[in-house]
Formats: structure tokens, C-alpha cells, sequence
């Protein structure tokens, strides 16, 4: 599975959906996910690709890390998984 | 009913070692975060906390003792000495018989468990102390105040996260008033400066690497603190028999819960604990000069608390004073409110407001007086000390001046 998929069938599964309803637009808001579901879908990330993500829930506008929508999460991850080697 | 006064304050905590100490550096504004020393704390994202630093439980408790007490219960019996001692107050007869202590901690003996699951997972060792059980137990502190002081009345913890203390000290203003004890001791401890305490906060993510800074604009969350407050409630009559100094009145508190979200904060359940303080005190809102906030630097927390504030005093709202002392001596989780009611006293007994250190930039979210940085002077008649905890659980107390 790519980067992209791997995120995605994370975030569906925080969110109750199938991962074909997640779509790179979609937003958190939209999915559903709410900070606790945030913190816990972010966690997940970690976990699977062994990265840590910078994120403060305090100020996720602040934040190296952009949550906008799922696109942006997934640039995220990918630029930090390539930056890990 | 009967009315209830404090008659003994006792601390430790990240300021200083007594209550004098501690108001010395609320008035000065002073910073007590700093970098955390423990064992790994490398592998920790967050290494700042306010850790009491200089403390030597090795010189104050025997072998046995320390074989018994963790961290939380050291802090404890430190405080509870320095309080009762001022109080003067001493516990035989019908008096012990009838008199208890009620003690709030989130956690309890936190390191106790950090370093015995250290010692049989990851050093495999398969035999633990035997005391490890008493020592870590939320009951601890409390059950050793008894014992030390002769207290056989009504004894027990309240764990309530962060609103443990105002949840505790309610109680023991109830048993108070009520007549059915003539004095308690009450307050809160905490020891969570760990490597488990805060490996366990920080996954949450609202945790600041660098400061906490309520109220201000660009505050990025909270920072632990540990230590204890602890206070001799009497009644009033009981005090002034026997010439007790009396460093204010509690007159009232209020519970509430939000039933809503297990870590957001509501605004309508603070703002009902507020108003319900109020009520049970038998004060009107404009009576209010000072509020200790529960403040603690993070997103939600504070424009809730603010938002609330102004939904239960109106236009004076912009006439009070609200200042977290967080700022200084950090979040003492189940011990914070009991720190915290130092700054309620100083402000009733001394004219003294204790400022919101750390404010660098207005937030619209949070336009109210917070004491920006620096201590001031005033009379308060009234002040108000709030405590909203994880789980949405809120215990607000209500004190006059004397």
C-alpha cells in the first residue's frame, strides 16, 4: 500500500467510514473526526510509519504540520517518512 | 449552619517550601518552570515542568517512613506540618474523635508506580517491595496526616483530575458548616514529574514545550507542576475561642458537572460552578474582586473559562481581577487548587493580587483584567478560586476576607 493509502484506511477507520469516502479533499470536520479523534488518528500515524508528527493541539494553525484537509496530511507524512532515512 | 474559616496554610511546591516563600515569589511574579531532571527524560518531547527543587525527604523522614511514603505523601505531610503549626490548633479528645482530613490527588503515588513497573519489566526483576502497595495508593497522604496528627474523624481522597483539591476542600467546608466536624485538614497533593506522569500527558498534545502563558494570545499550552497545599478549616466559633489567627473566611463552593466531552472544556458548566458558588456563599456577582482562574495556558481552556467568567458577571466582568497563577508554579493537577487558594488568601488577607505571568500579546478570546506580569495592590472583599477538571467535572469556592 502507498504512503497515500495507508493514511487514508487510518483516517477512515478513526472516522467510521470506508476508505473509498475519504477523499483527498475531505476535511476532518467533514469526516467527522474531532480533536480526540485528531490526536488519536496522529498517534496512529506515528505508529505505523515510525515518524513523529509536530503537532500541539493548542495551536494547530501554528503548526509545521497542516491538517487542512486529507491532501495536505498526506504531504505531511510523506515529506517526514522521507525525511526518516 | 455553621460558618468556616482557615486558621493554618502549608506548602510546597515549585516557589518555595512554605507558604511565605511562596507568596514572596507570587508577588514578584516569579517563574518557577524550569528544565526537568529525572531519569530519561531525554526521551521526553516535553522537559519543562515546575519540579520542587531542594528537597530533602532523606532528612525529614526516618527509614521507615520513607519506605512508605512516595513522593505525594512527602509533599503532603511537609504542608500539613507547616499548616497545623501555624494553626496552632492540636487534635485530642472530642476534638480528634470528631475531626478528619479530606485530601484530593489525581494520581496519587505516581512515581511509585513509574518505578516498580521500571523494575519488573524493563530491569525483569520479579520481586517488588513489600510496601509498595501502601505507598502508592491514592489514600496515602491522607491516611498518614491522620495518623500523625491524631485525626479520627471523617478521612478519605477525592480524585477529580485537576479539580481534585476544590472538590476535596468543599468537602471539608461541608463537614465543617455543617457541624459535623470542628475542624478539618484539607487541600492536595501531586507528584506526576516522572518519565511515565508526563509520557502519559504528552500524547495528548497540549502540552507546551516552552512556557505557560494563560490568557496571552500566543499561550501553546499547559505545564505540569507538583507539590501540595494544605489548610486547617475550622469553625469559626472554635477559632476564635481559642485565638486562632484567621486568614479568611470560606463562604461557600459548588460542584457541577458538563456530561458532555471527557476533555473539552464547557462554558456553561463553568459558569454554573461560578454562579452556584456565588449563591451558596450568598453573594452577589459584583461582590467578586478577584477570581483565581483554573488557567492553564491551553487553546480551550482559556477562552471557555473567559466566556464563562462573562457570562456569569456582566459588565463586571471588566471590573474584577483574574490571574492564573499556573503561570508561575505550573498545573499541580490534583494538588492546583489547594496552591492556588494561597492566592486567593494573599489577595483577601495582604491586598495582594497575584499576577498572570508570562502574558506577551491580548487575545480578543480573553479580554479580561488577568494581571498581566506584575502583582498588584487592591482590597478584595471577595475572591473566588475555580478548578475545571478532565472528565468535565468543576468545583468553584467562594472566600470573604476577615
Amino acid at each position: 500500500m502507498s504512503i497515500s493509502d495507508r493514511v487514508i484506511a487510518i483516517i477512515a477507520e478513526q472516522a467510521v467510514l470506508e476508505p473509498s469516502d475519504v477523499t483527498p479533499e475531505s476535511t476532518l470536520e467533514n469526516l467527522g473526526i474531532d480533536s480526540l479523534g485528531l490526536v488519536e488518528s496522529i498517534f496512529a500515524i506515528e505508529e505505523e510509519f515510525d515518524i513523529s508528527v509536530p503537532f500541539n493541539a493548542n495551536e494547530p494553525e501554528a503548526n509545521d504540520f497542516d491538517i487542512s484537509n486529507v491532501a495536505a496530511i498526506i504531504t505531511g507524512i510523506e515529506k517526514l517518512v522521507s525525511e526518516k532515512v | 449552619m455553621k460558618r468556616v474559616v482557615i486558621t493554618g496554610a502549608g506548602t510546597i511546591n515549585s516557589l518555595g517550601h512554605s507558604v511565605p516563600d511562596t507568596l514572596e515569589a507570587m508577588r514578584e511574579g516569579r517563574c518557577g518552570i524550569s528544565e526537568l531532571e529525572f531519569r530519561d527524560v531525554d526521551r521526553l518531547a516535553i522537559k519543562i515542568g515546575g519540579q520542587v527543587r531542594g528537597f530533602e525527604a532523606e532528612g525529614r523522614f526516618n527509614r521507615q517512613q520513607m519506605s512508605l511514603y512516595d513522593r505525594f505523601t512527602q509533599f503532603t505531610l511537609t504542608a500539613a506540618k507547616e499548616a497545623i503549626e501555624q494553626s496552632g490548633i492540636e487534635f485530642h479528645g472530642e476534638l480528634a474523635a470528631r475531626s478528619g482530613v479530606v485530601l484530593g490527588t489525581a494520581g496519587g503515588g505516581v512515581s511509585t508506580w513509574d518505578d516498580n513497573y521500571r523494575s519488573v519489566y524493563e530491569d525483569g526483576k520479579n520481586r517488588v517491595h513489600p510496601f509498595v502497595v501502601p505507598k502508592l495508593m491514592n489514600n496515602a497522604a491522607a491516611s498518614h496526616v491522620s495518623i500523625e496528627y491524631n485525626l479520627k474523624g471523617p478521612s478519605f481522597t477525592v480524585s477529580t483530575a485537576c479539580a481534585s483539591s476544590n472538590h476535596a476542600m468543599a468537602q471539608a467546608f461541608q463537614m465543617v458548616r455543617s457541624g459535623a466536624a470542628p475542624a478539618m485538614i484539607t487541600g492536595g497533593s501531586e507528584s506526576m514529574l516522572c518519565f511515565g506522569g508526563i509520557k502519559a500527558w504528552e500524547g495528548l498534545r497540549v502540552m507546551s514545550k516552552d512556557a505557560c502563558r494563560p490568557f496571552s494570545a500566543n499561550r501553546n499550552g499547559m505545564v505540569q507542576g507538583e507539590g501540595a497545599g494544605i489548610f486547617v478549616f475550622e469553625e469559626y466559633e472554635h477559632a476564635r475561642a481559642r485565638g486562632a489567627e484567621i486568614l479568611c473566611e470560606v463562604a461557600g463552593f459548588a460542584m457541577s458537572s458538563d456530561a458532555a466531552d471527557i476533555v473539552m472544556p464547557s462554558k456553561q458548566g463553568a459558569a454554573r460552578a461560578m454562579a452556584g458558588a456565588l449563591a451558596d456563599a450568598k453573594l452577589n456577582a459584583s461582590d467578586v474582586c478577584y477570581i483565581n482562574a483554573h488557567g492553564t495556558g491551553t487553546a480551550a481552556n482559556d477562552k471557555t473559562e473567559c466566556a464563562a467568567v462573562a457570562g456569569v458577571f456582566g459588565p463586571h466582568a471588566d471590573d474584577l481581577m483574574i490571574s492564573s497563577t499556573k503561570s508561575m508554579h505550573g498545573h499541580l493537577i490534583g494538588g492546583t487548587g489547594a496552591v492556588e487558594l494561597l492566592a486567593c488568601i494573599m489577595a483577601l488577607r495582604d491586598g495582594v493580587i497575584a499576577p498572570t505571568i508570562g502574558y506577551e500579546e491580548p487575545d480578543p478570546e480573553c479580554a479580561l483584567d488577568v494581571v498581566p506580569n506584575e502583582a498588584r495592590e487592591a482590597k478584595v472583599n471577595v475572591a473566588l478560586s475555580n478548578a475545571f477538571a478532565f472528565g468535565g467535572l468543576n468545583a468553584v469556592l467562594a472566600l470573604k476576607r476577615i
